[in-house]
């Protein structure tokens, strides 16, 4: 394949063509025509011919959803999650308040107190989803990789809460340790089995 | 008039009302999935094998939804128009025959419930009674889509009707009779001998017709959803809007079998092959029925007035004219 058509940028002239439609007729012996032709060309039997073909060829695209369910990509910014610790299980926050500061529709709250060790505590940790824009700042922002993101985008509930509460968000401790916890990779991730869809790539010219 | 055909005529019609309320359910689910597997997708497929209890959910539906009588409607008019609807519709089968005459238990059963001899002429006639429905149930609704639906009714009405008697006279001045049983002894020969291969044209405009009178997609207009909601049916609920429901389909079937016997043939010689023909062929017509939905587009009101008066009605006289010349040389 050359690159030649990728070259060319000059993209108003290259790909188009002028529709080929005659003027609607004036005369009433045009009209007259008109009617023949459509009469007589067929094209009701071609939308019969193509709707029968699909019937054949039974190609369905449904997805049967609550029992089918299309992937995720992994930049998808649904629910929030608050990750742990591998091995250790100990929770990733350190309480530095950056999610909070970034937020720019002010719908993360945090309380911290230092704990027995002088470490810093999370004691409250809430997030309004229902003023949250899913901007993905605060994951973007946090060095410990502590929120995140996750796919669950199914937010039937009833109630609110359920999806904001701290312990609800955060990795259940016993999938944490068994290390069945999913990082997120969050901006600039590659959807996976990309490279198979991608026929050439856009650096090219 | 004796017991014993008392009794046979009321066991035909039970079995008649019987077997196309369950068709016209049944013909429901099959135009579903028709249409889905056309559109490249599944239709129904939650309740039961592959959807297949669909119906028996949607009449538990019909049944047990409330039935709402609005205010400022003519109510008994309002109450009556379904019933018209649906009667009218099976009223039409009793001069449809079925399947070719056999025997059971030693006795012989005509599947025809009055073989009277102006058969196609008391169908259309009632079929074209049936119109009332739509008719007087637009007009009882006190809503403004359902009186549009009332305008197109009667505007359709007056279309189709002459173009489905000029199109029968051709074949019936051939057959020299009324009844569908003349009918289908007439091309009793076999395939050769279809009144579709000697009136082509009748043919096309009695199923062009026949799509206006059952109210099918080209002419899907007294009832558009896209255009005025559910048209007469706006304000019915349950199964008041059931009994609609019950007569377009069963409607869809009496017309498709009228079509299969006056031209293609009906069940032939009247052996059990020929009955199975019947079958075939008007599965067939049902199955174009939903084919046509899936693939053409409506057309305006107007359109088919132009369509039945300017275009169809010369066309049928013509075909009038020329039959009885052939005939009389």
């Amino acid at each position: 394949m050359s690159l030649e058509q990728f070259q060319d940028r000059n993209v108003a002239e290259q790909n188009y063509f002028h529709v080929d439609i005659a003027d609607y007729p004036t005369t009433n012996m045009g009209k007259f025509k008109r009617l023949l032709s459509r009469t007589f060309k067929g094209e009701l039997f071609v939308g019969l011919w193509v709707v029968f073909r699909e019937m054949v060829k039974f190609d369905i695209h449904t997805v049967q959803y609550p029992k089918e369910k299309l992937p995720v990509g992994p930049r998808y910014r649904a629910v929030h999650k608050m990750q742990r610790l591998f091995e250790s299980g100990t929770e990733r926050c350190i309480g530095c308040g950056l999610c909070e500061k970034i937020c720019i529709s002010n719908c993360i709250r945090m309380e911290t107190k230092l704990d027995e060790n002088s470490r810093k505590l999370v004691t409250d940790y809430t997030i309004n989803l229902g003023r949250c824009i899913f901007c993905g700042y605060c994951a973007e922002v946090c060095p410990e990789l502590a929120i995140v993101h996750g796919a669950r985008y199914e937010n039937a509930s009833d109630q609110r809460a359920h999806f904001t509460d701290f312990n609800d968000m955060l990795t259940p401790i016993d999938s944490a340790i068994a290390g069945k916890q999913k990082e997120f990779d969050g901006f600039g991730a590659v959807t996976p089995h990309e490279d198979e869809r991608v026929n050439i790539t856009p650096l090219a010219y | 008039m004796d017991m014993a055909f008392l009794i046979e005529t009321i066991v035909k019609i039970v079995v008649i009302l019987l077997v196309f309320s369950a068709l016209a359910g049944f013909g429901t689910y099959f135009e579903r999935k028709v249409l889905a597997f056309m559109q490249r997708r599944l239709g129904p497929m939650h309740v039961g094998p592959y959807g297949l209890l669909q119906i028996a959910a949607d009449g538990i539906k019909l049944f047990t939804k409330e039935d709402i009588v609005p205010q400022n409607v003519v109510a008994p008019i309002f109450k009556i128009a379904p019933v018209i609807t649906a009667a009218t519709a099976f009223m039409a089968a009793a001069a449809i025959p079925f399947m070719p005459s056999f025997t059971m238990f030693g006795y012989e059963v005509h599947p025809i419930v009055a073989d009277i001899n102006i058969g196609i002429l008391y169908i259309l006639g009632v079929m074209g009674a049936g119109l009332y429905g739509p008719l007087l149930g637009g007009l009882a609704s006190a809503n403004k889509w359902s009186l549009i639906s009332t305008a197109r009714a009667a505007s359709i009405f007056i279309s189709y009707e002459v173009i489905t008697g000029l199109a029968l006279l051709a074949p019936l001045m051939m057959v020299g009779s009324l009844s569908l049983i003349d009918f289908n002894t007439y091309q009793a020969g076999g395939f050769g001998d279809w009144i579709v291969w000697s009136q082509p044209v009748a043919f096309v405009l009695f199923v062009i017709a026949g799509f206006a009178e059952t109210g099918r997609t080209p002419f899907h207009l007294v009832a558009n959803d896209h255009e005025i909601i559910d048209g007469f049916g706006t304000e019915y609920s349950g199964m008041r809007w059931g009994l609609f429901f019950i007569g377009e389909y069963a409607n869809m079937f009496f017309i498709s079998f009228v079509i299969a016997i006056i031209f293609l043939g009906g069940y032939g010689d009247g052996s059990g092959l020929g009955a199975l023909a019947l079958l075939a062929k008007v599965s067939f017509i049902f199955f174009f029925f939903l084919w046509t939905r899936a693939a053409w587009p409506d057309i305006r009101p107007d359109q088919l007035m132009w369509l039945c008066w300017k275009v169809l009605m010369p066309i049928a006289v013509i075909n009038i004219v020329i039959t009885g010349i052939v005939m009389m040389f």
